[in-house]
């Protein structure tokens, strides 16, 4: 301990700081705290002394009591430093975790990839000005079949077998009646799309007795097939991402005409001719056409004021297409397997 | 139907390749599908004239054959064939041709005569199925020639699909009529001849409904030769038109209808009773048809008819009794025109369906009718003699079907098309399609040619013309946003949040049949006759939905059954409820949840889902819309569910939907070993959206008291809250419930609920006392309500 007697200031504190030095912790640490700064702790007691000492001491005395103490905290403080973060380090050390288990709950479901498809078609569609209407879908003779010009015994009623509950109820082969009736309550200008289930008795591989379509009404003093030909290229081009070839071909419906069935060059060959488009290099995938007058007829609205375009298309067709899907029957088969694959 | 290329471009000479061909028919729409090559006969094969044909010296059903291959010397060929005959011109292989069955042609000695190739049937080519005789082939094949090119096998078959407006091209005639008016090449019709009477032997036809047959060609013709055989060329053609080969009369009666559109029919003359009356059935009289079946008719189907009775369904099939046979030497043929509209659905409501009914009901040319009777008695007396007698035409002009004049206008044109066309171009394309156009000074007076049923108005022309020109040539015009358009009210909660809140709360979206088996929902809702199909696909698919739940339940099943355990689906759909008359359709959304409530996970305990669970996900479905506190799940009773877990969901007073724990024993009989919970609500009760308003925040303290009271197990929690929520009145804030407590301290018949009052003014801060008294409140209104006490 050198030279400094043990009981001057100057000795408690080489003493203290020799000690506090070696402490081992912070328990530690604090006992010596107590034992050299406390109520009763060795500098305190020696500062008690002054009163013994002469006056002219007295001063002195103090000064060396008080930079002991300073020393001392000081000290200390070095050696809570140094502690803690040793002790930190521990902590940490001990609460180390292996990152690369599973976290919780992260699963989620997800929407069937029809009603995927029917929302981007909406989407597409209302970002052009058009409203989503809806109809009921066991519907009447009239506004299945002849309010769209299908009159008992044509032959178009051939194209479509339909499921009947009784001579005049049915449930719907197309979403068309929803036209009818939209045209029934409303006035043009009209802009509709109207997605919804539809019915056909046909099961097979590439049938199903029901599916989904979407219906497209716009009538206004001014539309031609031009508009017709020029939202139906822009939906294509949105709908499958890519700068695709669209063609109108003449057909046939009964509610339209001119008529025209939508062919997309293939989206899987680029119209170099594959399986999918039966080396065709075309994919057909809608029938759209300018409204017959017969169907103006049937719900008033005057042809001579106006014009208009109508449009039907199979959800679960462009869903095929889109996702590369090779087989209708997934679509209600409702196996886990096949719709986990869509996020 | 299907066209042969060759035959086709006999009658159009042009010059675009079989695919420029194919595409022009296509985007003029006769849409071509598959084309496919005419077939292949083997090499080796020669047209061969039989130069004489001698017994052969040791076999009796053989002959012996000099056949002239057109080589220096004839072939000595043994033959079996019973139509073997000198001077006929046959298919013959040569040494060194190997036939379809994988036959090798070698020099042969047949009973000690050497024969140097084989003559050939048309099954032996792999043509056909018949092996009646060797091939027939015209006397005026060349000697020698390959017959794969003597026989045009160099053709391809174009399937066209056709749509049901444009029955005018179910013919090679109009076929060719829309591909000259299409390229511009001329029609070269075959000559078609009138061929005079060699006797008076006519039939009589009597039109008793003028109306529904306005025209009836008949044609008696005699001494026909029984034996004739169908020429090759014919047989050959049929074929490739996908149609058998049948006899003579037959075959000829098919080739006039594939070549000029009219469906014809072939009576055995000595079957007949007196003349031919074209008539309505009779109630109660039958007909045996050709292929065997015995149908009734009644006033709504034509018939033919003789003296004796009905004999054949006008325009769909002839009658068994008058069928021609291999007998028949006397025959009458019939042309006849009859109104599409009294054909139409006819052969359907038979389960028929004939290449005479598709014609019919799509309309025949009306002044067809006497060309085609004369062209059939040229091929029929060219091909198996016999002598025609006069034609006789019943006609009842008033009802022949007459083309009226149609206005086109110039600007009618433009507001459809949304361009102009040239004057030139249109008086082109409608003469073109045979129509006979006069223009005017911004108009056109089109009359269209009798054979286009389909053409009737203005916007029919409109059609025609950018059919012709091309859909291509129509500007494209980019979409226009209309002002007009409304968007979603606020008020209205989009479907697509919805199902994306379930998606999130891990439930995937299925798609099942509105349309579901009795059996099955019967077990759900036994005491309600859903709406029922009249002709169901199956007898699993055969009554509407009632319920989301049994198709959600098949589907877990189905999943369950493919191994999966965790499994939670929804859908959104409509159910249809009511009668038919009266019936309603309301979309729903539901769910089912089956397996344990959390993924499983390594640091927790896998837990089984529960009621609460699923309640928990439909309370989210609430608060989506604002409207989570105001629904409240009241104890109920369905069929379906679990008796003790069993709710009605309520907005307000109305319930808009269940949940609950599926009947245990309804998924047992599924052999589903676990719990399955559902729910389903009405969609418009989930979309019904608070539009927020705001409500001033207090600024003052709140003050919560926790409260437990001891209430007997038979009462519903709810009840305690219910009863605190009300009695606490406007200055309850948040009311909590965070234990219901059952054990020590609280007997076995009674459970300890325990909640937190949060009191809280916008003005002021709570007086103690206030407080106090609002505990109090609450506190004698749930014992009043409930019966319950105070812990102690």
């Amino acid at each position: 301990m050198g030279n400094t007697p043990q009981n001057t200031p100057a000795g408690v504190a080489d003493s203290a700081t020799q000690e506090i030095t070696s402490a081992a912790d912070l328990d530690a640490l604090e006992a010596l705290r107590v034992k050299y700064l406390g109520k009763k702790g060795e500098l305190t007691e020696l500062l008690k002394t002054i009163g013994t000492l002469p006056a002219q001491e007295r001063g002195a005395f103090g000064q060396a009591v008080n930079q002991a103490k300073a020393t001392v905290q000081s000290a200390l403080e070095g050696r809570l430093e140094t502690l803690s973060s040793s002790a930190l380090e521990e902590s940490l050390a001990s609460d180390t975790i292996d990152v690369t288990l599973p976290g919780r709950d992260s699963d989620l479901g997800g929407l069937h990839p029809v009603t995927r498809s029917a929302e981007r078609i909406a989407d597409i569609f209302r970002r052009i000005g058009f409203e989503v209407a809806s109809g009921p879908e066991i519907e009447d003779d009239f506004h299945n079949f002849q309010a769209l010009n299908i009159p008992p015994d044509h032959p178009a009623r051939a194209m479509q077998d339909t499921f009947y509950f009784d001579e005049q109820v049915l449930l719907r082969t197309h979403t068309s009646p929803v036209q009818v009736r939209f045209m029934e309550e409303n006035e043009p200008p009209i802009n509709i799309i109207a997605p919804g289930r539809v019915y056909r008795v046909d099961s097979d591989v590439t049938h199903s007795p029901m599916f989904h379509q979407v219906e497209g009404l716009v009538v206004d003093t001014d539309i031609t097939f031009g508009d017709l030909k020029g939202v139906l290229t822009h939906f294509v081009q949105q709908f499958f991402e890519a700068d695709l070839d669209v063609r109108f071909r003449p057909s046939y419906f009964p509610f339209t005409e001119p008529s025209a069935e939508v062919d997309i060059s293939c989206v899987f060959c680029h119209g170099k001719g594959c399986r999918i488009c039966s080396h065709t290099g075309w994919l057909e995938i809608l029938g759209c056409g300018m409204v017959h007058p017969e169907v103006f007829n049937h719900v008033g609205v005057d042809n001579e004021k106006y014009t208009g375009y109508a449009f039907g298309m199979g959800i679960e067709r462009v869903t095929m297409l889109r996702y590369a899907v090779d087989d209708l029957r997934l679509f209600y088969e409702n196996d886990l397997a096949f719709l986990n694959q869509f996020r | 139907m299907i066209i042969s290329e060759a035959w086709l471009r006999e009658w159009v000479p042009t010059r675009l390749d079989t695919q420029a061909l194919a595409h022009k028919l296509t985007m003029a729409g006769l849409e071509i599908g598959t084309i496919e090559g005419a077939g292949e006969v083997p090499a080796k094969v020669v047209v061969g004239k039989i130069a004489s044909c001698e017994p052969h010296p040791r076999a009796d059903r053989l002959q012996v054959c000099e056949v002239d291959v057109g080589r220096t010397r004839p072939l000595k060929i043994v033959c079996g064939a019973p139509n073997a005959r000198t001077g006929l011109k046959t298919a013959v292989a040569l040494i060194g041709a190997t036939l379809p069955g994988g036959m090798k042609i070698e020099k042969t000695r047949i009973r000690d005569v050497v024969s140097s190739g084989m003559l050939c049937s048309a099954k032996e080519l792999g043509l056909s199925e018949d092996s009646s005789g060797i091939i027939e082939l015209d006397s005026r094949a060349k000697r020698g020639q390959d017959f794969s090119e003597h026989f045009g096998m160099d053709d391809q078959l174009m399937e066209l699909d056709l749509t049901p407006n444009r029955g005018d091209c179910l013919s090679m005639e109009g076929v060719a009529r829309e591909l000259s008016a299409l390229t511009g090449a001329k029609l070269r019709m075959p000559e078609l001849v009138t061929v005079k009477p060699g006797n008076k032997s006519a039939i009589k036809v009597k039109l008793v409904a003028p109306k529904d047959c306005p025209r009836y060609v008949g044609r008696v013709i005699e001494g026909v030769d029984p034996t004739a055989t169908t020429p090759a060329w014919m047989v050959e053609r049929l074929r490739r038109a996908g149609v058998r080969s049948i006899s003579v009369a037959v075959d000829i009666t098919n080739y006039v209808m594939l070549e000029l559109g009219q469906p014809m029919h072939a009576f055995d003359r000595d079957k007949l009773t007196g003349g031919i009356h074209v008539r309505r059935g009779n109630k109660g009289e039958k007909v045996k048809l050709l292929d065997g079946s015995t149908v009734g008719v009644d006033e709504e189907v034509l018939v033919i008819a003789d003296d004796g009775g009905a004999i054949a369904l006008a325009g769909i099939m002839g009658g068994d009794s008058t069928a021609i046979s291999d007998a028949t030497t006397s025959i009458v043929l019939e042309s006849a025109f009859f109104t599409p509209a009294v054909i139409a659905g006819r052969a359907r409501r038979y389960g028929m369906h004939t290449d005479a009914s598709h014609r019919f009901e799509r309309g025949v040319n009306p002044l067809e009718q006497v060309r085609a009777i004369h062209r059939a008695t040229e091929l029929l007396t060219s091909i198996a003699g016999g002598v025609p007698g006069p034609v006789t035409e019943a006609v009842s002009k008033r009802h022949v079907p007459a083309k009226s004049d149609i206005t086109l206008r110039g600007d009618r044109l433009v507001r459809m098309l949304g361009r102009e066309y040239k004057r030139e171009q249109v008086d082109k394309i409608l003469t073109g399609l045979g129509m006979k156009v006069r223009s005017g000074r911004s108009s056109w007076r089109v009359v269209p040619p009798p054979w286009r049923f389909d053409v009737t108005g203005e916007h029919d022309l409109v059609e025609e013309v950018a059919r012709v020109s091309g859909y291509s040539e129509v500007p494209v015009r980019a979409p226009r946003v209309t002002a007009s358009s409304r968007i979603q009210p606020e008020s209205v909660l989009s479907e697509g949040q919805i199902l994306r809140l379930l998606v999130d709360r891990g439930y995937r979206e299925a798609i099942t049949y509105s349309f579901v088996d009795p059996d099955l929902q019967s077990k759900f809702f036994p005491n309600t006759k859903p709406i029922t199909l009249a002709n169901p696909i199956a007898s699993n698919m055969a009554v509407m939905r009632l319920s989301l739940l049994p198709g959600l339940l098949q589907a877990l099943v189905g999943n369950y059954n493919r191994q999966h355990r965790r499994i939670r689906m929804f859908e959104s759909g409509r159910v249809y409820e009511g009668s038919l008359k009266r019936r309603r359709e309301t979309a729903r959304i539901g769910g089912v949840l089956t397996g344990s409530a959390n993924q499983q996970q390594w640091s927790d305990e896998v837990r089984e889902v529960d009621f609460f669970d699923m309640k928990g996900d439909i309370e989210a479905l609430f608060e989506l819309s604002g409207q989570g506190a105001k629904i409240k799940f009241v104890p109920s009773e369905h069929e379906f569910f679990h008796p003790g877990q069993s709710a009605d969901i309520m907005l307000g007073r109305n319930v808009i939907g269940h949940a609950g724990q599926l009947h245990p024993s309804l998924i047992n009989d599924l052999d589903v070993e676990q719990r399955v919970f559902g729910f389903e609500v009405n969609l418009d009760a989930v979309q019904s959206l608070l539009v927020p308003k705001y409500a001033s925040v207090s600024r003052f303290p709140a003050t919560r008291r926790d409260l437990a009271v001891v209430i007997n197990e038979s009462i519903a929690v709810g009840e305690v809250l219910n009863a605190a929520e009300k009695a606490a009145g406007s200055l309850l804030s948040r009311l909590e419930l965070f234990d219901v407590y059952r054990g020590e301290g609280v007997d076995s018949e009674s459970k300890s609920v325990a909640f937190g009052l949060t009191l809280q003014d916008t003005s002021r801060t709570l007086k103690e006392a206030e407080v106090d008294a609002i505990v109090d409140k609450v506190l004698a209104a749930v014992e009043a309500q409930t019966g319950g006490k105070l812990r102690g």
